[in-house]
């Protein structure tokens, strides 16, 4: 079977010869204009004036659009359609685009964009969790709250007590292809768009409401993004409008992408966090009652960013079992890039609060922070009578809304109250039955010879004075679905052809995770053929509607099942057929080895296709899927969001220079819980890359806005990824060789980015190693970069 | 201006080029080479990486920031000139796909550049040779596997470019008195180098540069001279030549170019670049500055030459005049007392916060000599001199480093930046000191050394 082997990526031979086509590659129409937005230069305020008469005088241009001149919705929220494409009269962040240069080629319409003479009225921005608060800027009512049990009364009663706050950076998606699209005017009003976007149905319902015309006289069409990690889930919006607007106004096709540095001015990060925390522990470790206190700085804009916030809610108890917690979650408006998905979705966020809680406290009870950790997990796996969920009537839903978006508004029907303390459950209510942590640990700290090297560490700090060791553990409890649970949902066209070669279609998006490969081993088990005899297609809203965005780690689960029951339609048709004509139970006709077999009769898959074509059998099908169980109420804060979860662990060894607080990673060992893989090599490629991705976030990648709003960290000259000698250099990955307890494709579990967690366990080794230099709790901010990791030290030694 | 080269093995000849067309752009626009990426249009990605083979040998180099003059007479090799003119994979391709070396695929082109270049070199420090591309995927964990398998196998010779000899272009003087004499007719020319920053101004800042000069056909200028008495490096010479050059005369001024920018960024810049720039943040200035340096300048036929620390007078001010432009510089032969320390967010590729440079000389456990200079503490690349005035004369100790902190306070008030704020710069040049002492004791300092 061609599921579970490690395949390379479908398109490897194509990615290392140069021969892969993204947005900026595909050959263009004759005389296809080149776009590039005019930004805001300030961070609030009004335009008073504005004369772009140098912009449309300059060479190349075409046309120069302003808000005015849109014919249709200003519009490319992905939710309250509180983001126009253009200005429409105020601006809100500094990057904002206010017009439109339709030009000749990428660098004229660049050269033009910044000969715009715009007068401002300028007002104070809000750019701190401080002056947000101040002014109560921010999305929502008030703040959203979950809560179990009283936390409050079992902190107060708790035998140790810990309390601190810590500021958690964002961080930019860096994709190395930056966003881009590109509109082609079709027959009529018919528009194709081709766009680097993990959401072809959202760009194709975003150009529709643009164009004044229905869904289906768009056509989007994504073969392949160069990285996409959330940040192309809504932040494609605009480029894609743009596009197909400018495209219309002119009759020629449109192309835009941006250049690095307007691609990190103006689209959305992941959101930045302050967060405090209190709890109590009793003698032994066990936490009785845990608060949280969430800002998430969401920016100008709401795009994604309540159930972003709400992500990092349902992680804020990660692995361990909370009798009584309580979480309270600000969802701040401030004049900055409107922060959007990122990997993880706010889960990141959240875990790193409950983590640092574990931290501290070990901190604090002088036990070993693995030990404190395990004492606190939840119960191991166990089955549970399951409830049935109990579906949320839909009301009246807008067609013209933009139903798959994860910024769909919801609302929920009873308000919050807090959840009985006990039992193994999560702080909205859900029965934690497949925890499989109590096992991996135990691998992991015997894998990694983590207690001999524990006492190594030990010994080298009490040598040495200038470089410090550090080593930590972090577990990661993942959720699996949509919390917007009508989102878990997949569409797949499989056609077969009469040669027996197979075309594969599905909702999902390629960003180089390796989804197209997978989904096509599963084609490829279904009919029992060889991997080569599928042809993988690029997504394309006319071949399956109404998709989700590739997005919250679905991409497999959702339309691995999909493509299952489209091939196990067309596989059944054949069965049946071939069957008939051989007298024979349907079930006994078998596909494997790349033969159909019916009792002694052997065809090849080929054979039986054209055979059954001439039977006039129909060779094609669409399947659909949806995930089953799941209910969920954001606002009372309880249900079941997540149809299981995915686990992981890891344990960093760091080095930190005290004299300057630059630090490296010497050592990291992983165990990841992949389910039944699909494939080992893809999964193993989405944990190195993710836990690379995570200790960049949490050490040398730093955001810094001046005090004006400008983000001053804009290319990769300011704005640090890890480069290669940032790895670990020792780096030990193995997948935990589990099943998924839940009937997933092939017991499979998401692997997109519950391994960018890992990387926390790298942001608590350097507080371990910080920890060296005196008494105190090293209470590192995040990112911990060369800087923070001085200041951290400069705190033990009484020096700041 | 006409110039000619080969690409993936045929010549090209091209008239009346715009002088600052990008090699990248016209790989991708004109010619429909879409294969070269462009992930950040600054050299600081490597997505768009070629390899250009000279005289010098085979070089990984950014196209976003390489001006078509600059491929005079040489041959560029882009990732579709990669696999064997019959389709065979290169070595390092076939092992990119066989070990998962690519995901989303978009700056695997220029890993499998680097890696196509650095195999034909025989370099096998992997993470130097890579560290100038950024992948957001793999965590580089299976790429260097890659890098690791292909390096056993040999060179295929379809990427062993041997470009012809050209006839000199106009604006691309073959030698230094062509320059002094086209740049004393253009005084307001811009003088190109390797185009590291200047090829910023193009694409980042989209000035149109009228009338430019390149010098890499100026021969002459990237020779390197050492002598009993004195190291001399031609303005031109580049900074891997110069890495490779100060290896075993000064290690860790070696260390610290090793760490200075990327291969590729090294295979083009030049120092003479570096300190012409007056950037306050250009790393070579405070190392020379500390090893007592003298700029040679020259303009016209008229030569002087002067300390390299007073070639800085201010922040975007330095001593030269229009129609001048930097020779060479050396400095004497010495035993190696220096340490160059260089703080960053990131090791590799990263413009340094701070750059620290120490030449201390101890006789009979008393300082003797003292030469500390700094950048990123000014506004131009400074020296230290009333640490230096606290140091010398006193005994090499603890106390007399202790001693000697609250100078550094006389001679610096650095700024707070996106790199860093004003205190850690000042704390951590202090710091810089006591782990020069350290590290003269033989303390273990340097975290780059340390394992698990």
């Amino acid at each position: 079977m061609s599921v579970t082997k490690p395949l390379p990526h479908d398109a490897a031979p194509l990615h290392v010869s140069g021969s892969a086509r993204y947005v900026d590659d595909i050959p263009t129409p004759k005389g296809t204009l080149h776009l590039a937005f005019g930004l805001s230069p300030i961070a609030k305020g009004k335009i008073t004036a504005m004369d772009l008469s140098d912009v449309k005088a300059a060479e190349g241009v075409v046309m120069v659009m302003t808000a005015e001149n849109l014919p249709f919705a200003n519009d490319v929220s992905p939710s309250i359609h509180d983001e126009p494409l253009l200005s429409d009269g105020t601006v809100h962040y500094i990057g904002q685009p206010v017009f439109l240069v339709v030009a000749t080629s990428h660098l004229a319409a660049r050269k033009a964009t910044r000969l715009g003479k715009i007068d401002y009225a300028e007002d104070t921005p809000i750019l701190t969790v401080e002056e947000a608060l101040a002014s109560d800027s921010r999305f929502e009512d008030g703040p959203r709250i979950y809560a179990k049990g009283d936390a409050d009364a079992a902190i107060a009663g708790a035998a140790h007590v810990i309390e601190g706050t810590f500021e958690l950076g964002g961080q930019e998606h860096f994709y190395l292809e930056g966003q881009a699209a590109l509109a082609v005017p079709n027959e009529g009003a018919d528009m194709l768009v081709h766009s680097s976007t993990q959401h072809p149905t959202e760009i194709q319902h975003k150009v529709a409401d643009a164009l004044g015309v229905p869904m289906h006289a768009i056509r989007v069409e994504t073969r392949r993004m160069g990285g996409g990690f959330g940040g192309k889930e809504s932040q494609g919006n605009a480029l894609a409008v743009a596009c197909a607007v400018a495209a219309r106004a002119t009759g020629k096709a449109c192309k835009m992408r941006y250049d690095r540095d307007d691609d990190m001015i103006i689209t959305g990060k992941r959101h930045a966090f302050r967060i405090s925390y209190k709890a109590g522990f009793d003698e032994n470790g066990h936490i009785q009652g845990v608060s949280f206190l969430h800002y998430a700085i969401c920016g100008w804009a709401q795009d994604l960013s309540l159930p972003v916030a709400d992500r990092a809610m349902l992680h804020s108890d990660n692995a361990y079992l909370l009798p009584n917690a309580r979480i309270e979650s600000h969802r701040l408006k401030t004049n900055t890039q409107s922060a959007t998905a990122y990997r993880g979705f706010g889960g990141p966020q959240g875990m790193v609060g409950i983590e640092r809680v574990m931290d501290h406290a070990a901190h604090a009870l002088g036990l070993d922070p693995v030990e404190l950790r395990r004492r606190n997990y939840y119960e191991p796996a166990h089955a549970v009578a399951e409830p049935a969920p109990v579906e949320k009537p839909l009301g009246h839903p807008d067609p013209r809304e933009d139903l798959t978006s994860r910024g769909a508004v919801e609302t929920g029907d009873a308000p919050m109250r807090p959840l009985p303390a006990g039992g193994n459950t999560t702080p909205y209510g859900m029965e934690i039955s497949d925890f499989e942590l109590h096992g991996m640990t135990e691998a992991l700290l015997k894998s990694s010879d983590y207690a001999a090297r524990k006492a190594a560490i030990d010994k080298w700090n009490a040598e040495n004075s200038v470089i410090k060791k550090g080593i930590a553990f972090s577990p990661v409890k993942f959720g699996i679905s949509f919390t917007l649970t009508h989102l878990n949902q997949a569409g797949a066209l499989v056609h077969v052809y009469q040669d027996g070669s197979v075309h594969l279609n599905h909702g999902g998006t390629e960003m180089g995770q390796g989804l197209f490969q997978k989904v096509a081993q599963v084609a490829a088990s279904r009919f029992g053929i060889p991997l080569q005899m599928v042809k993988i297609t690029a997504t394309d809203t006319a071949k399956v509607p109404n998709t989700s965005a590739t997005a919250a780690s679905s991409g497999s689960d959702l339309n691995g099942m999909a493509v299952k029951a489209a091939c196990d339609t067309i596989r059944d048709r054949m069965a049946d057929y071939l069957a008939e004509r051989h007298q024979a139970d349907p079930s006994a006709v078998t596909f494997s080895d790349g033969h159909v077999s019916v009792g002694e009769e052997r065809y090849t898959f080929a054979e039986a296709a054209a055979l059954a074509y001439q039977g006039r059998i129909s060779l094609s099908a669409t399947g659909f899927y949806k995930t089953p169980k799941i209910e969920w109420d954001r606002i009372a804060g309880r249900g079941r969001p997540f149809f299981y979860f995915a686990y992981g662990a890891s344990i960093t060894e760091v080095a930190v220079d005290t004299l300057t607080g630059e630090n490296r990673i010497l050592r990291t060992d992983i165990l990841h819980d992949a389910g039944a893989s699909l494939n080992p090599a893809l999964d193993i490629g989405q944990v190195e890359g993710g836990y690379v991705q995570g200790a960049g976030w949490l050490t040398t990648e730093e955001l810094v806005w001046d005090g004006k709003g400008n983000l001053r960290t804009h290319a990769p000259s300011t704005y640090k990824i890890p480069a290669c000698s940032d790895r670990p250099d020792i780096f030990n990955v193995a997948l935990w060789g589990g099943t998924n307890r839940e009937d997933t494709i092939y017991r499979s579990k998401a692997v997109g980015e519950p391994p960018f967690m890992l990387g926390i366990s790298s942001w608590l080794a350097l507080s371990n190693a910080v920890a060296a230099c005196g008494d105190m709790y090293p209470a590192l901010n995040a990112p911990a970069t060369a800087e923070e990791v001085w200041r951290g030290v400069q705190r033990m030694k009484g020096g700041i | 201006m006409n110039i000619t080269f080969l690409l993936n093995g045929e010549t090209v000849e091209l008239a009346d080029v715009n002088p600052t067309a990008t090699l990248l752009d016209w790989l991708r626009e004109d010619r429909g080479l879409t294969g070269t990426k462009e992930g950040c249009n600054e050299g600081d990605c490597g997505a768009c990486t070629v390899m250009v083979t000279d005289e010098g040998g085979h070089k990984a180099l950014n196209s976003c920031i390489l001006f078509l003059p600059q491929l005079h007479g040489k041959a560029v090799r882009t990732v579709e000139g990669a696999s064997g003119p019959n389709g065979e994979a290169h070595p390092v391709q076939q092992a990119m796909v066989d070990l998962h070396g690519s995901q989303c695929g978009f700056c695997t082109p220029g890993f499998v550049m680097s890696m196509v270049a650095s195999h034909a070199n025989g370099a096998t420090d992997h993470d130097t040779q890579l560290a100038g591309n950024l992948c957001r995927c793999t965590g580089y964990a299976p790429i260097i596997r890659a890098a690791e398998a292909a390096a056993k196998l040999p060179v295929p010779v379809w990427v062993k470019d041997k470009p012809a000899p050209a006839a000199d272009a106009r604006r691309v003087p073959g030698s230094s008195d062509e320059l002094a004499a086209l740049y004393v007719e253009y005084p307001d020319a811009t003088l190109i180098a390797g185009a590291t920053d200047v090829g910023l101004w193009v694409t980042k800042q989209l000035r149109d540069l009228d009338p430019v000069i390149f010098l890499n056909r100026c021969e002459d200028l990237k020779q390197i001279a050492i002598t009993d008495s004195e190291v001399r490096f031609g303005a031109m010479v580049d900074m891997n030549r110069m890495g490779e050059a100060l290896a075993d005369l000064h290690p860790s001024y070696a260390e610290m170019i090793r760490r200075y920018a990327s291969v590729q960024v090294r295979h083009a810049a030049t120092v003479g670049g570096n300190i012409a720039n007056g950037s306050p943040i250009g790393d070579n200035p405070p190392a020379l500055i500390a090893l007592g340096a003298t700029l040679h300048l020259r303009k016209g036929d008229k030569r002087r030459s002067i300390p390299l620390d007073e070639f800085f007078i201010d922040y975007g001010k330095q001593d030269r005049t229009p129609g001048e432009f930097v020779e060479a510089v050396s400095f004497p032969r010495q035993p190696d007392r220096l340490k160059a320390y260089k703080l960053s967010k990131r090791f590799d590729q990263d413009i340094s916060a701070v750059c620290g440079c120490f030449n201390v000389t101890v006789s009979d456990g008393s300082v003797t000599q003292a030469r500390i200079a700094f950048g990123g503490m000014a506004g131009v690349p400074k020296r230290a001199t009333h640490v230096e005035a606290a140091l010398i004369g006193k005994p090499w100790t603890r106390d007399t480093i202790k001693a000697a902190l609250p100078a550094f306070a006389d001679d610096y008030a650095p700024l707070t930046d996106m790199r860093a704020s004003a205190t850690y710069r000042l704390e951590t040049a202090k710091a810089m000191l006591e782990r020069y002492f350290l590290e003269d004791q033989g303390e273990i300092t340097n975290v780059l050394e340390v394992s698990a």
